[in-house]
């Protein structure tokens, strides 16, 4: 086990050295450059400022300067908010990303193990039907869609009452977190329940059922300790790139409910050409990624012995 | 105890000994041919595939038949609501009203009253069309001038007659006229007798509904009706019709959705389509050749599925960078490609390394068969079936992806509609008028909601555990 984790680890920072070249590299390829704003007024300011940054070095010898930093833990300055560590911008909103998509998936995953039982065991009946019809909205509808439909609802339920039962948009208290998360949580919500029903299902035919049964346990025996918990362990195989999705995903969800969350300021660095906020944010994400699909793959190793036998 | 059966000579016959006991009922179907039988029978599955096809007609048939300039705008409709066609009025330009006094009414009251009446019969002095409302009403004792009001609902309190519009210094000047933004709605008109100086606690209130007017002259500017047109004054004419509404720059809708359907379907089909031909090519190559090759072909897969998608899609889109003028489809289908491809290639490796092992792959070397033949007659058509799968379910996955970048404002550049860009427009005006964001969500919504459905259906069906389950 120690040595599995060990080697994923590894292959982990090979990765992440991967997307810090490969972001370093399309970055750069960009057409103009952080300064092109109106910055630098004449030859003498841009020179002295590409200086300071370290633009006027060959591209080589800035990826290595970059890449020194980076194992130091120091993304550098942000380009375009006046001495704003990148690691302080990272430090201050990259919380609210994760809470929101921390929530999410714990709505996500909630949701798709209760619904995907219930559906397994009123299969083909009404309860199933139903829950079904939602779940191909909640695969077919962009989240953005929901995201401001969510809105509208809020607005209109606020609007109903009186009074402001939840806030529309911004961020602070639990209020503000309810329903973004649940909007966001949505997509993967369906995606879960149609595999926990089709596991359910699977699970439902299995031998050691049979015998469970044969022996005499309770239904809630048997539904609880031997169908349900076995028939989550393909849910849980998917959670890893699930909360990559989400993590990225939440973008749209920042945006339409003015989260002040690390999307928005990876959109806003793309767009200004921002070289060390992209390159913070972007290796922040993706070691952030393949931490949690580690993570996913070695707690899956805790719960089915099997995969650990095989490793 | 029973009794014995009665048994004749007939029983001990031998039996009639039948040689066609297993006989070919049914004809003999190829693997696609089957398949294509066990998807027909699955009722989602053929409906998705009716929808695909009425939306690749609306897409390519569509800006045939409804041939309305997609970015023309139209400031004087705009977020119009989704209506059935529209007729004006042709009317005479607008000529001076001097308005109706009453000479044998006194102008000033003679005597102070507590409460001056509300005017009665107070009526359109003409029909009402956009192009000014004129209102009549009978004087009444005691006033001295008379204020108009417009609502477009019906007031329920003196407090809710809405707009000020004006109103008349004499009680014998009793008529209004109103030209300030007409639009063909109805409206409340109410009218307060004053003495002159402060307004009566009463009020009388008529419901009018102006008829859209033109006159010849814009009739004409705006290309509704050619120079020579033989109508007259009175006669009606078809206006602009946009039966899914305007959006916020009166830009027709339907002729939006099927210019957007171009780009969304085109990057949604097109991409995937590329991506899965370059993940067949990587994944069968490296499957075929295994070794320390496959590898290192595959470890570089595993680090382009690791890399942040969104981040990368709206990086590598910037970095192909866009110039004035274009759309932006290019850059967005290669950074599709680029990061859509490993998943494929995984699969099809996975898939080429079972069927390399397979006895057939092993008769046919036998038999002498090159590597380019194995390959090109035997492995990839018996991937097929998974790649036709995995294809179905990436279209979906690209609109989506597409619709994402376009609303963060990262997708096709503007005037270049597409569903996702379209929402994001929709989205600003969604509380006052919220067809502009339901009839794009609502089309992602069928694309994506068809393709999956298709492709749950073509896993059924080209599933061969599930042939032998019949």
């Amino acid at each position: 086990m120690l040595v599995y984790t060990l080697k994923r680890l590894l292959a982990g920072v090979i990765t992440v050295w991967f997307i810090a070249t490969a972001t370093f590299f399309a970055m750069h390829s960009v057409p103009g450059d952080p300064l092109m704003n109106d910055k630098a007024v004449t030859e003498e300011i841009r020179a002295n400022l590409e200086r300071k940054y370290g633009l006027d070095r060959p591209l080589h010898e800035q990826y290595f300067v970059f890449m020194g930093n980076m194992l130091k833990g120091d993304f550098g300055i942000s380009f375009t908010q006046q001495n704003r560590q990148v690691n302080d911008i990272i430090r201050d909103h990259f919380p609210v990303s994760a809470t929101l998509g921390v929530l999410a998936i714990t709505f996500a995953a909630l949701g798709g193990i209760l619904w995907g039982a219930l559906t397994a065991i009123y299969r083909n009946r009404l309860p199933d039907i139903i829950i079904m019809f939602l779940v191909i909205l909640g695969i077919s509808v962009p989240s953005f869609v929901f995201a401001a439909l969510g809105q509208l609802a809020l607005v209109n339920l606020n609007s109903l009452l009186g009074y402001s039962l939840l806030p529309v948009a911004g961020w602070g208290t639990i209020w503000h977190m309810l329903v973004p998360s649940l909007v966001l949580g949505l997509g993967t919500m369906a995606l879960l329940t149609r595999l926990m029903r089709s596991s359910m299902l699977e699970v439902v035919n299995e031998d050691y059922i049979k015998t469970a049964r044969a022996k005499g346990l309770s239904p809630m025996r048997i539904f609880f300790r031997h169908q349900l918990r076995n028939a989550i362990l393909p849910v849980i195989t998917v959670l890893g790139p699930q909360i990559a999705a989400i993590t990225t995903g939440g973008f749209v969800v920042e945006l339409v409910f003015a989260i002040p969350g690390l999307g928005r300021y990876f959109v806003q660095a793309v767009q200004q050409l921002d070289y060390t906020v992209i390159m913070g944010t972007t290796v922040f994400y993706g070691a952030f990624l393949v931490l949690m699909v580690i993570l996913v793959d070695i707690l899956y190793g805790f719960i089915d012995p099997r995969v650990r036998i095989e490793s | 105890m029973k009794a014995p059966p009665t048994l004749s000579a007939e029983d001990f016959e031998p039996a009639q000994h039948d040689i066609h006991v297993e006989q070919i009922s049914r004809p003999s179907l190829s693997y696609w041919e089957d398949a294509w039988r066990r998807l027909k029978q699955n009722r989602r599955a053929l409906i998705s595939l009716y929808i695909i096809v009425a939306l690749a007609a609306f897409t390519l048939i569509g800006p045939l038949l409804w041939r309305v300039d997609p970015s023309l705008q139209d400031l004087n409709q705009i977020s119009q609501p989704p209506s059935m066609p529209k007729e004006a009025t042709l009317v005479a330009p607008y000529k001076r009203w001097s308005g109706v006094t009453i000479n044998d009414f006194p102008a000033y009251p003679d005597d102070y009253l507590d409460l001056i009446p509300a005017p009665i019969g107070l009526r359109p002095a003409m029909p009402p069309t956009t192009q000014a409302v004129r209102l009549v009403w009978d004087p009444v004792k005691g006033a001295g001038g008379y204020n108009v009001y417009r609502n477009t609902r019906r007031p329920e309190t003196i407090n809710d007659l809405g707009l000020p519009l004006g109103g008349t210094m004499a009680g014998n000047e009793v008529s209004f006229q109103d030209r300030l933004n007409l639009e063909q709605r109805t409206y409340y008109y109410s009218v307060i007798s004053t003495d002159g100086y402060d307004e009566s606690s009463t009020y009388t209130t008529i419901e009018v509904t102006p008829l859209l007017a033109m006159t010849r002259q814009d009739a004409i500017s705006r290309g509704l009706i050619p120079e020579d047109s033989p109508l007259d004054i009175g006669d009606t004419l078809q206006i602009e019709f946009h039966p899914l509404g305007t959006d916020y720059l009166g830009r027709d809708m339907l002729a939006r959705l099927m210019e957007g359907a171009r780009v969304s379907l085109f990057i949604g089909i097109c991409a995937p389509v590329l991506f899965v031909i370059f993940g067949i090519l990587y994944g069968g190559f490296s499957g075929y050749f295994g070794g320390r090759l496959d590898q290192l072909l595959m470890r570089f897969a595993d680090f382009v599925v690791a890399l942040p998608f969104l981040l990368f899609m709206i990086l590598f889109k910037i970095a192909f960078g866009i110039g004035p003028g274009e759309s932006g489809i290019l850059p967005m289908l290669i950074a599709l490609v680029l990061l859509g491809w490993p998943a494929t290639a995984r699969l099809v490796r996975g898939q080429v390394l079972q069927i390399r092992e397979q006895g057939y792959i092993q008769a046919a070397r036998l038999l002498g068969a090159g590597n380019g033949y194995l390959v090109m007659r035997h492995i990839i058509p018996n991937t097929m079936g998974v790649i036709l799968v995995t294809l179905t379910f990436a279209v979906p996955s690209a609109i989506f992806t597409e619709a994402f970048l376009s609303f963060i404002g990262m997708g096709v550049a503007p005037p270049t509609p597409s569903w996702g860009s379209m929402c994001n427009e929709g989205v600003k005006t969604m509380l006052s008028h919220p067809h502009e964001l339901i009839f794009p969500a609502a089309f992602i919504s069928i694309t994506v909601l068809a393709f999956n459905l298709l492709g749950d259906g073509l896993t059924e069906a080209l599933d061969s555990r599930m042939r032998s389950r019949e």
